[in-house]
């Protein structure tokens, strides 16, 4: 047991194909994403890695003409089961984007409460000490502690992202999905970030897809590769094992191919 | 030539060095830009010059002072009072503009919402036609839908707001009967209906800007689909939002021959309650153009007719500066 109040989550993906206008993207995956560990999703674009991180909060099933087929069981529970409710689903899996994406005509504060607004989970007012903790936890207070009343366009896009972040552990989820969290960050910024992965996950399960393998290799426990065999072709999940080992000696010759940068 | 040495770098304009590659083409598109202008002034200056006698007897302000139009009190040399006030219809302008705006844009933004944010695709391309066609209705089949489909379907309504709200304090003239259907309140609706498609066309391509990513974003910290929208959705979109509005004000202020039709044509005077009958600055032009024999009553449509267009610009500029600071608000 942990004194955590925060229980975080294991996601288990049984046999899952997700579909856009009825073309697979991405095709009979099977992974368990351990909680309070990194999982990082490697692989060349195209290869699904994003639409599968999107079916494990169903967000994939927000886009138009999206489908799919299989299991995503959130402790054992499965989140598209009949009667499991979508918004209860995203409280509990958080998410972070490629893009910091501030509510423009919200303050930091606002921002980072944004969550917390939603269906009066917590009442207006100012809530400054959940602002602070959930700052704090994305090493983002010291920074902003002065400007809190700042429009949020006003902060540098590594402070942004790691606003996104604050956002998002505001509700207290489970699991946090980061979609590419680094790819529009200088290497400043992108270190910053990866040391507060290291940190968040004592307590939240946490999945990034990432096309940097150095990224991966600095920040993931566990590391799952996927592939397609050709342009247009689903993705497949080819490997996953612990970090070290896929990077060291791969037991499949395309993860090999790709790690060494023979392609993708 | 090479600069000496130390000497200053010559600083040649090379500005219009390209222009004179394609002359014709130049001059073609200058033009056809310099027709725009030559267009709305010769307008404006048309309407001043036929107005003019009318001013010189009776003066610009006179005009705008009474709300009594009575083209048959009219002498050839009496100047006071005027007999072509114009108030009133200054006021079923504004009224039956207001009315059509409270209850179009509402209407046109959750339609737009229901279009780019909840309905399934195939439903959004015909829906979205469906709503284009509105707006290709000719105006004079909205005016004779307005009076044999619209009229006795909203009378009953109509008596029913006169019973009620007529006799309520404060409020009641605004809703006095008798309703006989013709009013300022069928102009505003049919005028709302006509105001919808363009407001909701605007709306939609605003909302469709909206970067798919901040839409996931508030999703993705559990919002239903209506909080999404006003968090992601609705706060990037005031600005677009008030400029279909003014478009769409635009158009009710200025729409013809559907509001002469059903609202009755009350020239003589300003009706306070909203279910009379009245008449607006383009209806009064409409209904009487052809039959102006009185001294200075075509002079006098002419003055209605250059205080519109003032009334138009000026909807429109302050429209177009409303846009614009909302739109610096948020960047």
């Amino acid at each position: 047991m942990t004194p955590d109040t925060t229980a975080a989550a294991r996601i288990d993906v049984v046999n899952l194909t997700a579909f856009y206008h009825g073309q697979p993207a991405v095709a009979d995956v099977d992974l368990v994403i351990e909680p309070r560990q990194v999982t990082a999703l490697i692989g060349p674009s195209g290869s699904g890695k994003s639409t599968l991180l999107r079916c494990m909060n169903g967000l994939h099933l927000t886009v138009p003409d999206a489908s799919l087929t299989g299991q995503v069981l959130l402790d054992d529970a499965d989140i598209y089961a009949k009667g499991s409710n979508p918004v209860e689903i995203r409280q509990r899996v958080g998410m972070v984007f490629q893009r910091a994406t501030p509510f423009p005509t919200m303050s930091v504060r606002d921002n980072v409460l944004a969550g917390l607004h939603l269906g009066r989970r917590l009442g207006r007012g100012p809530h400054d000490d959940v602002a602070e903790q959930a700052l704090t936890k994305a090493g983002l207070w010291q920074e902003v502690k002065d400007r809190l009343k700042a429009p949020a366009a006003s902060l540098s896009g590594g402070q942004q992202q790691r606003m996104c972040i604050a956002r998002a552990l505001a509700v207290e989820p489970e699991v946090l999905l980061m979609d590419e969290p680094c790819a529009h960050l200088d290497p400043i910024s992108t270190l910053t970030i990866e040391d507060l992965i290291r940190e968040i996950k004592e307590t939240y399960t946490v999945v990034i897809v990432t096309h940097n393998m150095q990224q991966a290799a600095r920040v993931a426990d566990t590391t799952a590769f996927l592939t397609m065999s050709a342009v247009g072709e689903p993705g497949r999940l080819v490997e996953v094992g612990p970090t070290e080992r896929i990077f060291s000696s791969p037991r499949r010759q395309t993860t090999e191919d790709y790690i060494s940068g023979k392609i993708g | 030539m090479t600069p000496l040495p130390g000497s200053p770098t010559p600083r040649r304009r090379v500005r219009g060095r390209w222009h004179g590659t394609d002359t014709v083409f130049q001059y073609a598109v200058r033009a056809a830009a310099a027709l725009v202008i030559v267009v709305l002034v010769a307008t404006a200056v048309f309407l001043v010059q036929q107005a003019w006698p009318a001013l010189r007897q009776y003066g610009i302000l006179s005009y705008l002072l009474s709300d009594r139009w009575a083209p048959s009190e009219a002498t050839a040399t009496g100047r006071h009072p005027n007999p072509y006030g114009i108030a009133q219809f200054a006021y079923g302008t504004a009224v039956t503009s207001l009315i059509a705006m409270v209850l179009a844009v509402p209407v046109a933004v959750a339609v737009s919402l229901y279009l780019t944010e909840i309905a399934p695709r195939w439903l959004r391309r015909w829906l979205s036609g469906l709503v284009d066609l509105l707006a290709a209705i000719p105006s004079v089949v909205y005016g004779f839908w307005g009076i044999f489909a619209l009229i006795p379907a909203v009378r009953p309504a109509g008596v029913w707001v006169s019973r009620t709200l007529g006799t309520a304090p404060v409020i009641g003239p605004l809703f006095a009967g008798p309703f006989f259907g013709v009013s300022y309140l069928v102009a505003g609706l049919v005028l709302a209906i006509m105001i919808l498609p363009i407001i909701t066309a605007i709306c939609r391509e605003v909302f469709a800007t909206v970067p798919t990513e901040d839409k996931e974003s508030a999703l993705a910290l559990g919002a239903t689909r209506w909080e999404m929208v006003r968090m992601a959705v609705l706060p990037r979109s005031r600005s677009g939002i008030a400029g279909a509005a003014v478009l769409g004000l635009g158009r009710a202020v200025g729409e013809t021959i559907a509001v002469t039709m059903v609202i009755g044509n009350n020239a003589l005077s300003i009706t306070t309650s909203l279910l009379g009958p009245g008449a607006t600055m383009a209806s009064v032009i409409a209904n009487e153009f052809t039959e102006s024999t009185e001294p200075f009553h075509l002079q006098s449509l002419m003055v209605v007719g250059a205080w519109l267009l003032v009334i138009a610009l000026a909807v429109n500029t302050v429209g177009k500066l409303i846009v614009r600071r909302t739109r610096e608000d948020i960047a």
